[in-house]
């Protein structure tokens, strides 16, 4: 149920953002999904991968840090308030989002993904599915072509 | 009397003067002393007019406390006489010539006659038995071979020890570790931080080095916080040598088992502490520029040379039981210093701010930089995998904990700057902390 997100440290310099991506290019690693949140002084690049073990071991071959955490996919309607319901689900439980980003396409017409990243993934886990609300299984993201 | 990491059958022969009695020591050294001093004021000019200067002859060398009336010598003398002007033997007595790589101008010249060689090997082989090591060793010499000391050094004292030697010399990371893996390396010789970077390279390349034990690692200051980071990563014992080529080389002083300063070979190497400000002999123990006498040299006798090293002298006896004076590591040199805004800083105060916050030491580099006539110091810290974190505000607050530290450490607000992992230059030899870019 949860995704393994790949998190690398860029510096924030022209450039910085390519070398990453043409490795796992060049090793046939498919990107899902990804997210940049930066400062003025660094970056860090948030990444869904088919491949998350292999891609971890060709990105620190080529000198990057990578941080790997467990984020969850939680499908939305692709309607207003779609994103505001689940979100209401996961304060109602007292629980923080870190931070969070939408998937690049949804699993199905009408939904969309959104990844979180929570302190306690479980417990969110265990929250969304209280409220109906559907956790995409890895297999559906992972098997769908990326974009 | 050996220790407990002595081989088994006692300790090398060479190593006897290590556990002479005190008294004994003293006499030995005064008897020597006035012997180097002699030959120094028959044979070196420079020498001679100094002494003359102070109105002193050898003659009013009668005990080792009249050794601080002699004039200092300094590493711009070596300069001034180049090539040859502080030699005490004939050039046929001369069997070896080495020289240091000068950054600026000229470099400096040092000379050995035969017997100098033999000291040098017999305080070379005291070293590495120090170390715990005996026939038997694979010792791999990843010092430069050439006009550095530091190669021949080690090279001669590990054959005399009767272990195995391999003169790769430095460089070709691939290889060194190739070697060390292929051939059952269990002794190094390298700088410290060329040791982090096989480390570093070793992980990647997934190389074996188990058998490896023990890292005879000098030629540049490195911290205690250094020394741990590598005998935790490495599982190595990792030792502290200390030498100069003025005065000899490697071998002045080596570490002993118990890791608790550097015993001096001062039989041959006879040191004291000053004020590196005002000359003056410091008392034991304090903490002051390291001035070394070369007791038994021939070719280039060195009479209270100047490392600009700073230490300070310990006499405790050594639970190792060798009676040698010790001297605290060399975390900095006199010359390491650079002042910023009026503040004195040295590199190893940045490594203590650095390690409070992370734990261990990252690869880091100073730069000084000067803009509309104001200093800035910038420290660059490699982001390492054990501090990333995937949350902006977590690395935030490690950049914040860095700089709070270093104002801590140095009482001066620095701008610290958190770079990708690898960017910052990796010596194959010493490594390069500072960057001055102040034109001053």
């Amino acid at each position: 149920m949860k995704l393994h997100q790949l998190s690398l440290f860029l510096e924030n310099r022209p450039g910085q953002l390519r070398a990453p991506c043409a490795a796992l290019g060049k090793a046939g690693v498919d990107i899902l999904t990804a997210s940049l949140a930066d400062t003025a002084q660094f970056g860090i690049l948030r990444l869904i991968v088919k491949d998350w073990q292999r891609a971890k071991q060709v990105l620190e071959a080529a000198g990057v840090v990578v941080n790997v955490t467990e984020v969850v996919p939680i499908e939305v309607d692709d309607r207003p308030g779609g994103l505001a319901a689940a979100l209401a689900a996961i304060e109602d439980a007292g629980i923080g989002v870190e931070y969070m980003y939408a998937f690049a396409a949804g699993p199905m017409p009408g939904k969309a993904a959104i990844v979180f990243r929570f302190e306690d993934p479980d417990r969110a886990l265990a929250a969304v599915k209280e409220r109906g609300l559907r956790v995409v299984d890895a297999e559906e993201l992972l098997g769908k072509k990326s974009m | 009397m050996s220790s407990w990491n002595d081989p088994p059958g006692g300790f090398h022969p060479a190593s006897v003067p290590d556990y002479l009695p005190r008294g004994r020591l003293a006499e030995i050294q005064l008897q020597r002393l006035q012997a180097v001093v002699t030959r120094a004021h028959g044979r070196v000019e420079i020498f001679r007019r100094r002494m003359e200067e102070r109105g002193l002859t050898p003659a009013h060398v009668r005990g080792l406390e009249d050794l601080a009336r002699l004039p200092f010598t300094v590493k711009a003398d070596l300069r001034d006489t180049y090539p040859f002007g502080l030699f005490a033997s004939p050039m046929e007595d001369i069997v070896r010539l080495h020289a240091s790589s000068g950054t600026t101008g000229k470099p400096i010249v040092v000379a050995y006659t035969k017997a100098d060689l033999d000291v040098w090997t017999e305080v070379m082989v005291r070293t590495f038995a120090a170390c715990g090591l005996h026939r038997g060793d694979v010792i791999q010499n990843a010092y430069g071979y050439g006009l550095f000391t530091g190669g021949l050094g080690a090279h001669y004292g590990a054959e005399a020890l009767g272990a195995t030697v391999i003169p790769i010399s430095g460089g070709n990371t691939e290889r060194q570790l190739m070697v060390m893996q292929d051939f059952g390396v269990t002794a190094l010789c390298c700088t410290p931080s060329y040791f982090l970077h096989l480390l570093e390279r070793a992980r990647e390349m997934k190389i074996d080095f188990s058998r490896l034990r023990a890292g005879v690692f000098g030629a540049e200051p490195w911290s205690e916080a250094m020394r741990q980071r590598i005998q935790a990563e490495s599982g190595i014992k990792a030792y502290d040598i200390y030498g100069l080529s003025e005065i000899i080389g490697p071998g002045v002083g080596i570490e002993c088992a118990h890791q608790t300063g550097l015993h001096l070979f001062e039989d041959h190497f006879y040191p004291e502490i000053v004020d590196p400000t005002s000359g003056e002999v410091l008392p034991e123990g304090a903490e002051g520029e390291l001035v070394l006498t070369t007791l038994s040299k021939q070719a280039m006798p060195m009479i209270r040379y100047r490392t600009r090293d700073v230490t300070a002298l310990f006499a405790e006896p050594c639970a190792c039981g060798r009676t040698m004076r010790r001297m605290r590591r060399i975390g900095r040199r006199a010359d390491d210093m650079f002042i910023i805004r009026g503040v004195n800083v040295f590199p190893s105060q940045v490594e203590t701010a650095l390690l409070q916050v992370e734990g261990t030491l990252p690869h880091y580099q100073i730069v000084l930089t000067r803009e509309k006539g104001l200093d800035r110091m910038e420290v660059k810290v490699e982001v390492t995998r054990e501090v990333f974190s995937d949350k902006i505000r977590a690395l935030e607050s490690l950049h914040r904990k860095l700089e709070d530290a270093l104002e801590h450490v140095l009482g001066l607000r620095v701008q610290v700057t958190l770079v990708e992992p690898r960017s910052l230059a990796r010596s194959e030899g010493k490594a390069k902390r500072l960057t001055d870019l102040r034109n001053v």
